[in-house]
């Protein structure tokens, strides 16, 4: 008997044979065909990748991981997050604040303070933009932050025993809160207009194709490495105590385990990737500011996920594709439409692919599977 | 955290017991004690829920190894005593201990799982996305912390225990099929099958033939008879054949008391127990 219950190596347990050439192959388009086509085509060839293509699809990868972010507690755990855009914000703030140093004094007051801070008459910065000109300590802030928000607000929530709706208005109120905080002008982050004008990163010029294209792909290796670890975790028995948690959580309770541990751990760790995302964001797409925490952005994630498939980790990433890839089309040729094309999208989702395009995908998979071998079911014949 | 002090189905030399307090009880996490033969004690247990009086001054015993069976009419609170039990619920007043030494009423529910009290829900609550061996793995008795839950690995004891388990109950073949699968007897079972995983020393079960066929029923009666002993438990059931085949003592709950008690027999012929129950 035992053998049967063999515990596969960590290999095998993430991905089959055929997904991880598939994520080799994802791999090598973003490293290697991307590249070339975009920085070794002249710019009049068939197969040139533009400038734009690689920005855009830089700032869906980012919107990717953020994706994979939620699917975590969303999709695994069953806690829907309406805030997950504060977290994404946070991160890129953090690495914001370490570009804005960056620029030095070629500001447009020639100050060594950013713009921003001349103009509301500031004579130095404030306490907590210590140290934000050095890289590593704007890495650790990108986790940090977005880390103990999450780690704080987390514990008082699932302490309390909030879940279902409620723990989602909150999430809601909470990200509305800090954009109104963010919104002003003495919070020292820049007002409404945020971090922009971006000059230089690790002291090279940030506008370069090359910079654009090691940005784009370490975005990329990040996503499939995030993908990764997240894959590892929910193939562990932790993962399987998170969706005994979404499933049953008082079982979970009864069978001896702290459900608080379990989604306070997932859900900090969830927030930080998003944190990372953000700070990804932010070089590529060259401005952040307090929009980006507008309540009506985290629900958009949530839908990336919904519509991709939840709980599938690779769902929630075709998701923010499909949706992403949709949005800039439409926002181009009838931008008036896209709110609307968003809300359709969702209740088409909800309703007829409640497990999303990869569900849809599965079941044609599954259908032609069964029409081969029509008698296979264990429990059919049990 | 208190619930890494608590190692399950630890019994002390009975110490403290002896050490001098007027009522040989003392809130002690960490050690079962069950040195005095007693393994849970209810005293003068109330809880209201908006004026409705759920339990009023219940008080119980349970011997170790006994296997006590719970009846009373609906509203009786007999799912009510087992939620304060396991901590779900907190009583207004009274006490409840968990052998000598450990007070239920000031641990939280995973800290009174791990401490060594297993509880079936009423619905049979299994993981139904999960395996039937996943669902055993889930519950099966090791450091439920997150730490081991990422990066521990089942050792071959555990796997032999699980193994043990899905022949106890029946379920062998089907160790790989989703539990959402199986049927309602099936869950039935699987749930059981998840309380023992957990090497409880005592057993909470809330109607666990329910919905079963007469069979599933029998099967499970002689499951419950090969247990006791090894276990304490504790069954809430309404199906009077069920619980003849299995009681040796039986507990009347009444308007959130103890109404009457005794073997089946002297149960049976209680005028009050008849006039509430029974007779009905």
């Amino acid at each position: 008997m035992p053998q049967l219950f063999a515990q596969p190596s960590l290999f095998s347990r993430l991905y089959s044979g055929k997904a991880w050439s598939m994520l080799a192959a994802a791999l090598a388009l973003i490293c290697l065909v991307f590249h070339m086509l975009n920085l070794l085509l002249p710019a009049d060839s068939l197969f040139h990748v533009s400038d734009y293509t690689v920005a855009l699809t830089g700032k869906i990868l980012c919107y990717a991981i953020v994706a994979l972010a939620i699917d975590l507690v969303w999709g695994y755990t069953g806690i829907l997050s309406l805030g997950h855009g504060v977290f994404f914000a946070l991160g890129g703030y953090a690495f914001g604040m370490y570009l804005m140093r960056q620029i030095g004094m070629d500001g447009s007051y020639h100050s060594s303070l950013p713009d921003f801070m001349v103009f509301l008459d500031w004579k130095t910065y404030p306490w907590y933009w210590q140290m934000t000109d050095h890289f590593w300590f704007a890495l650790l802030l990108v986790l940090l932050v977005p880390g103990v928000l999450a780690f704080v607000f987390g514990y008082f929530a699932f302490r309390s025993r909030i879940k279902g709706v409620y723990f989602s208005i909150i999430t809601q109120a909470m990200t509305y809160a800090f954009m109104l905080l963010f919104f002003r002008n003495e919070t020292g982050f820049g007002g409404n207009n945020g971090f922009t004008d971006f000059k230089r990163l690790l002291d090279m010029p940030i506008t370069t194709p090359q910079m654009r294209m090691a940005l784009f792909i370490l975005t990329g290796c990040m996503l499939i490495a995030l993908l990764l670890v997240s894959r590892a975790i929910v193939t562990s028995k932790f993962g399987r105590v998170l969706t005994a948690i979404r499933d049953a959580e008082s079982r979970v309770m009864f069978s001896g385990y702290n459900p608080l541990h379990y989604k306070l751990a997932i859900w900090t760790f969830s927030a930080m990737i998003c944190g990372i995302a953000g700070a990804l964001y932010v070089p590529q797409v060259g401005i952040i500011n307090p929009s980006e925490m507008s309540p009506g952005n985290s629900i958009e994630i949530a839908i990336w996920a919904a519509v991709g498939g939840r709980g599938t980790l690779i769902g929630p990433l075709l998701g923010a594709g499909i949706v992403n890839g949709a949005k800039s089309y439409f926002t181009q040729a009838f931008p008036e439409y896209w709110l609307y094309f968003l809300g359709l999208l969702f209740v088409l989702a909800t309703l007829y692919l409640p497990q999303g395009v990869l569900g849809l995908f599965e079941k044609l998979k599954a259908g032609r599977r069964a029409v081969k071998h029509s008698d296979n079911n264990p429990i059919e014949k049990a | 955290m208190m619930a890494e002090n608590i190692s399950t189905g630890n019994i002390s030399s009975g110490s403290l017991a002896n050490s001098g307090y007027a009522d040989g009880r003392v809130s002690q996490p960490g050690v079962l004690d069950t040195t005095h033969g007693v393994v849970l004690y209810m005293d003068d247990i109330s809880v209201s829920f908006d004026g409705f009086r759920a339990l009023n001054k219940l008080s119980l015993a349970i011997d170790v190894g006994e296997l006590r069976c719970i009846i009373g009419p609906n509203g009786a609170g007999k799912t009510t005593m087992m939620d304060v039990i396991t901590g779900k619920t907190r009583p207004d007043s009274g006490t409840v201990f968990f052998g000598q030494t450990l007070d239920c009423t000031k641990l939280t529910e995973p800290q009174i799982a791990q401490a060594g009290i297993g509880r079936k829900f009423q619905k049979p609550t299994v993981f139904e996305n999960h395996t039937v061996f996943e669902n055993l793995e889930l519950a099966i008795k090791t450091d439920k912390g997150i730490w081991n839950s990422l990066f521990g690995k089942m050792t071959g004891v555990q796997l032999d225990r699980i193994g043990q388990i899905l022949e106890t109950i029946n379920l062998r073949d089907l160790y790989k099929s989703r539990a959402g699968l199986l049927s309602h007897g099936q869950k039935q079972w699987l749930e059981i099958g998840m309380l023992l995983a957990q090497e409880p020393r005592l057993l909470l079960l809330d109607e666990p033939v329910a919905g079963m066929t007469d069979h599933e029923t029998e099967r499970t009666a002689e499951l419950l008879n090969s247990l006791a002993g090894s276990h304490s438990i504790m069954v809430v059931e309404h199906d009077m054949d069920f619980v003849n085949s299995i009681a040796r003592k039986v507990t009347v709950l009444h308007q959130g008391s103890v109404l009457a008690e005794g073997s089946m027999a002297q149960v049976q012929s209680n005028e009050e127990v008849i006039e509430v129950y029974l007779g009905r």
